[in-house]
């Protein structure tokens, strides 16, 4: 397996579904972060067959990791400090996603009005439906998996 | 400062409060008609309206106001591509108040993120309409005498008719109501409101296709139309526009104090034989309709008349 070296400040996100790490890569917007990421691809997984993880070195504070209990609440965060593991972050659905997902109602504001952010809010955490904040249109979360 | 995006933004009380203005407003006119001298209210209606805009404008004009604004996108700056936010920012600087219509849903509400002054929803696509809630609740107190304990049944379009869905929302606060909601099955009560409202809050609701079935239990109709501009697609329009029509023969099977409400404008949907009907308030309704909004002008501007 490929070796990546250890973190000494920052997170490790595991058990990520295989193929899934750039999407992530993108809504934690690590792209516009000037710190150190490493991707593993199709890592080797007895529990998922293949699965992919990213490391983070930064500051905890930095990432909103919130976000991901709306896309993957399967996936496990390991918070790094000094080289070791200090805590595992249970993930939940956040409750309020800015520009993260997109209202599909052609009648909602958000299609033509200009720099106008995306906001859902969480409106029955059972059913795990978000509702678009201007219009109220349901977004059901698809990619959500139970544990 | 306070906005009216949806009937839900005041509590019960404050609703209370509110129509009791109106109704004081109803029995005392007079002493309201200098209320808002030298106060502006700016009509920004990006879509068509009769009633709204000009009940909103007989409003401020009744309490000694001015009016400013437009009524259609293609007379404002929309049609040069300005964005909603913009243009209240604008729209700020030149008045006291403003009540906005637009096609889009939730164009109000991103308004009063950016105004310096109360935005009031003056209806927003098919979403909510909160004004006509007020005026439908001064209408049902005034006529029927209670809010509470009745039997509503609410016909036609209610997929796309935002004066159901901020009705049932506003309803849903007040005791042992029963609705009964009747509607082809192409144009029934979007989830959100049956699911999240009614069902969440266990509130007794059954659904009904032939308004013949349900007539006989209700002490209040309230009737709608099919809007043509809601529908991406003339042929459905055509099919379902005159799915349901009341008239004096379907009329027999209600209750001799049933009321009939309708928030107008109305096609097909009430014979125009009806309208002698002793039940029918729908033209009160009109008139209810100018004293909550002078009572919603005042409360939100915090003008106090003693």
């Amino acid at each position: 397996m490929l070796n990546v070296g250890r973190l000494n400040e920052g997170v490790v996100l595991d058990h990520i579904e295989a193929g899934k790490s750039m999407a992530i890569y993108k809504y934690l917007k690590l792209d516009k972060m000037d710190c150190c990421v490493a991707i593993i691809k199709n890592a080797h997984s007895n529990k998922m067959g293949k699965k992919d993880i990213i490391k983070v070195e930064c500051p905890i504070d930095q990432l909103d990791l919130n976000v991901l209990g709306f896309i993957d609440h399967r996936i496990t965060v390991n918070i790094i400090q000094d080289g070791e593991i200090v805590a595992k972050k249970e993930l939940k659905l956040p409750k309020k996603l800015v520009n993260i997902i997109s209202c599909k109602n052609p009648r909602c504001i958000t299609s033509i009005e200009q720099g106008l952010d995306q906001v859902f809010f969480l409106a029955d955490e059972e059913k795990e439906i978000y509702r678009c904040q201007y219009c109220e249109e349901k977004y059901r979360s698809s990619s959500r998996k139970k544990k | 400062m306070r906005h009216l995006m949806s009937p839900l933004d005041f509590s019960v009380e404050e609703l209370d409060r509110l129509l009791n203005l109106a109704s004081d407003i109803k029995s005392n006119p007079a002493k309201y008609a200098h209320a808002c001298e030298g106060k502006k209210l700016a009509t920004l209606f990006y879509e068509p309206s009769t009633r709204t805009r000009l009940s909103f404008e007989a409003a401020m004009l009744n309490l000694g106001g001015s009016v400013l604004g437009f009524s259609s996108a293609d007379s404002s700056s929309a049609a040069k591509g300005e964005s909603v936010s913009d243009t209240i920012r604008v729209i700020s600087c030149y008045a006291d108040i403003c009540a906005m219509r637009h096609p889009k849903e939730g164009a109000p509400l991103v308004a009063s993120m950016h105004s310096s002054i109360p935005v009031i929803n003056a209806g927003d696509g098919g979403h909510q309409h909160p004004t006509q809630t007020l005026t439908d609740l001064l209408t049902i107190r005034a006529e029927k005498g209670r809010l509470g304990n009745f039997t509503i049944g609410l016909c036609g379009d209610l997929k796309f008719g935002r004066t159901v869905h901020s009705l049932i929302k506003a309803l849903i606060r007040y005791p042992d109501i029963r609705f009964v909601l009747i509607s082809p099955e192409e144009l029934r009560l979007p989830d959100y409101i049956r699911e999240d409202v009614l069902r969440k809050n266990n509130q007794s609701f059954r659904e009904e296709v032939r308004l013949e079935d349900a007539l006989p239990e209700l002490d209040l109709l309230y009737m709608t139309r099919v809007q043509r501009e809601r529908f991406f697609n003339e042929e459905d329009y055509v099919r379902m526009k005159d799915f349901y029509i009341l008239d004096k023969a379907k009329l027999t099977l209600a209750d001799p104090d049933m009321l009939i409400l309708h928030p107008l404008p109305r096609v097909n949907e009430i014979a125009t034989e009806v309208d002698d009907d002793p039940r029918a308030v729908y033209f009160k309704q009109a008139q209810y309709g100018v004293y909550v909004r002078m009572a919603l002008i005042l409360t939100l501007l915090e003008v106090e008349v003693c």
